[in-house]
């Protein structure tokens, strides 16, 4: 199976479809919400069949409540593996999270304690869902809010360990290991250092909103401004350790034209060009 | 993480005390930092409603759908993550729902509505050639259509309701509405536009004898008892343009 390439894509939306069929730019790939494409037919699978014919493509599903207590829902992975067998995407990934309780979907990404018996299920989880794609999928760090009296786990080593355990990649959203940190107040840089890197097969990067709490910001994970400075630097300290990988600029709300949206992934694509250059002149 | 643990949480999500074990630098935030969660749900239920259900939120306006939402999410939750399938309880809602008891038509506006995001998502199928209606005997031919039309009755005139109601029109005064049952034809064209049209008793005899498989001839003759100078041709034609007759394999 091919793999996503190590340079810049951004996520997909319907506005920018006819920038993209022009002129790919720095653009190597895209990646779409497998949610937004389970419908039986029409503009959407037009538009994404005309753009898979030019662009290496990554499926994130947002709704498979991974991280759940529920059993997974087989009839979202049957769409999910129709989704996949159609498309034949580089990758599929999905988030440590979850999002249904008693067969109601909740629509937001929503926090666990990290513990063995929660290990013990998304490892079980991450292995049916591997098993029923016939294909190994990567999993996203989460962005929160609040941690968990009950967790026992750091979530580096968690994550490490859920990849050890089912042989999934993972998915590093630099963002959401800012928001999380800085919500937390923790150090980023840390998390990175424990953050098992070789693990890694794609990053994410995208806007957080800012809220203040009396202790201090509150990060919000929206999805809706260009990536903020610190998350950039983040970013190349992690390729200048891991060499480039495949790097998604995320825009999903108060989405901008396609020029803001490309000047962000080749702000991407200069970082990665570097470190590119400089593992070409080791070798 | 126990089943008794989501049930806390998800049970805080909708209104309920907080789940037990939240913790934060300063305790003291540990609301506030839950509120983003709670925030989170509502706000993206209620966009996702509203985007399938755009003329009910300009009919109703923004805050008051806003609102309106979170006791419809709270009623008829989402049960799959494909959200673009919610929403087919939303006419019901509206129709029982007490602070909408004057706008009676607001579930018919809906049942458009639901019924245009079915048509857009609707299975493709391959146009059939023209050149096969110029030689088909309509004593036998039997036609196929794409599975985005839709023929929907109304109790209210909501067909005009929707029509006057979209982004770029300026909806005309009330009184001139005629308060008449209306029948939609809803379907999806070859560019992917889903019109909305009012259609006459005849008219819709005819389409809803075609989806029932009848031959040509007998859709037209259903048709007749309605109008005795009924002619199809008008409706066939633009069913033809817009690619939905199809090719018979592909049924």
């Amino acid at each position: 199976m091919q793999k996503l390439p190590p340079a810049p894509g951004v996520g997909f939306k319907p506005a920018h479809f006819a920038a993209l069929m022009a002129s790919p730019g720095d653009i190597a790939f895209l990646e779409v919400h497998a949610e937004n494409y389970m419908g039986a037919g029409g503009q959407p699978h037009a538009q994404l069949s005309a753009l898979r014919a030019r662009y290496a493509l990554s499926i994130h599903g947002v709704g498979l409540s991974i991280g759940g207590s529920s059993p997974l829902d087989n009839a979202h992975l049957q769409r999910l593996r129709i989704l996949c067998d159609r498309y034949q995407p580089e990758s599929f990934s999905e988030h440590l999270a979850w999002s249904s309780h008693g067969g109601a979907y909740l629509n937001d990404l929503l926090p666990l304690p990290y513990t063995e018996e929660t290990l013990a299920r998304v490892v079980a989880h991450v292995d049916q869902v591997q098993e029923y794609l016939g294909r190994r999928m990567l999993l996203e760090n989460p962005s929160t809010y609040v941690a968990f009296a009950q967790s026992t786990i750091p979530e580096t080593a968690f994550l490490a360990e859920i990849a050890r355990r089912s042989g999934c990649g993972l998915l590093l959203d630099v963002n959401n290991v800012f928001v999380s940190a800085t919500n937390h107040r923790t150090n980023a840089a840390s998390y990175l250092a424990d953050f098992p890197l070789h693990h890694v097969a794609e990053v994410h990067l995208g806007g957080h909103a800012t809220e203040d709490l009396p202790s201090g910001p509150l990060l919000i994970d929206a999805h809706g401004t260009p990536v903020a400075d610190p998350v950039w630097a983040l970013y190349a300290d992690v390729i200048a350790r891991t060499g480039p990988l495949p790097t998604l600029i995320e825009w999903d709300n108060d989405l901008p034209e396609w020029p803001v949206l490309a000047a962000e992934a080749a702000r991407a694509h200069t970082i990665l060009a570097r470190q590119g250059a400089v593992l070409a002149h080791v070798c | 993480m126990s089943a008794d643990f989501t049930r806390a949480f998800d049970m805080a999500l909708r209104g309920g005390p907080l789940p037990p074990g939240l913790i934060a630098p300063d305790l003291s935030e540990v609301a506030r930092r839950f509120d983003v969660y709670r925030n989170n749900v509502a706000v993206s239920l209620s966009t996702a409603l509203a985007a399938r259900f755009p003329v009910i939120e300009r009919l109703v306006g923004q805050a008051f759908f806003a609102a309106m939402a979170r006791v419809y999410a709270e009623q008829d939750r989402p049960n799959s993550p494909v959200l673009h399938e919610w929403g087919q309880g939303f006419a019901a809602f509206l129709a029982a729902f007490p602070p909408l008891a004057s706008y009676p038509y607001m579930a018919d506006v809906a049942r458009i509505e639901y019924a245009r995001g079915c048509a857009y998502h609707a299975a493709d199928g391959t146009p059939a050639d023209p050149a096969r209606f110029a030689t088909a005997n309509p004593a036998t031919v039997r036609l196929v259509l794409h599975a985005s039309v839709i023929l929907l009755p109304l109790d209210y005139p909501a067909v005009t309701i929707w029509q006057a109601n979209q982004p770029a029109t300026v909806a005309p005064p009330l009184q001139q509405v005629t308060l008449q049952p209306e029948t939609a034809l809803i379907y999806r064209d070859r560019s992917f536009q889903v019109p909305v049209m009012a259609v006459s008793p005849a008219d819709a005899t005819f389409v809803s004898a075609l989806q029932a498989h009848e031959t040509l001839a007998d859709a037209a003759a259903h048709a007749l008892a309605y109008d005795a100078g009924y002619d199809p041709t008008p409706l066939l034609l633009r069913l033809m343009q817009a690619g939905l007759f199809l090719e018979p394999e592909s049924c």
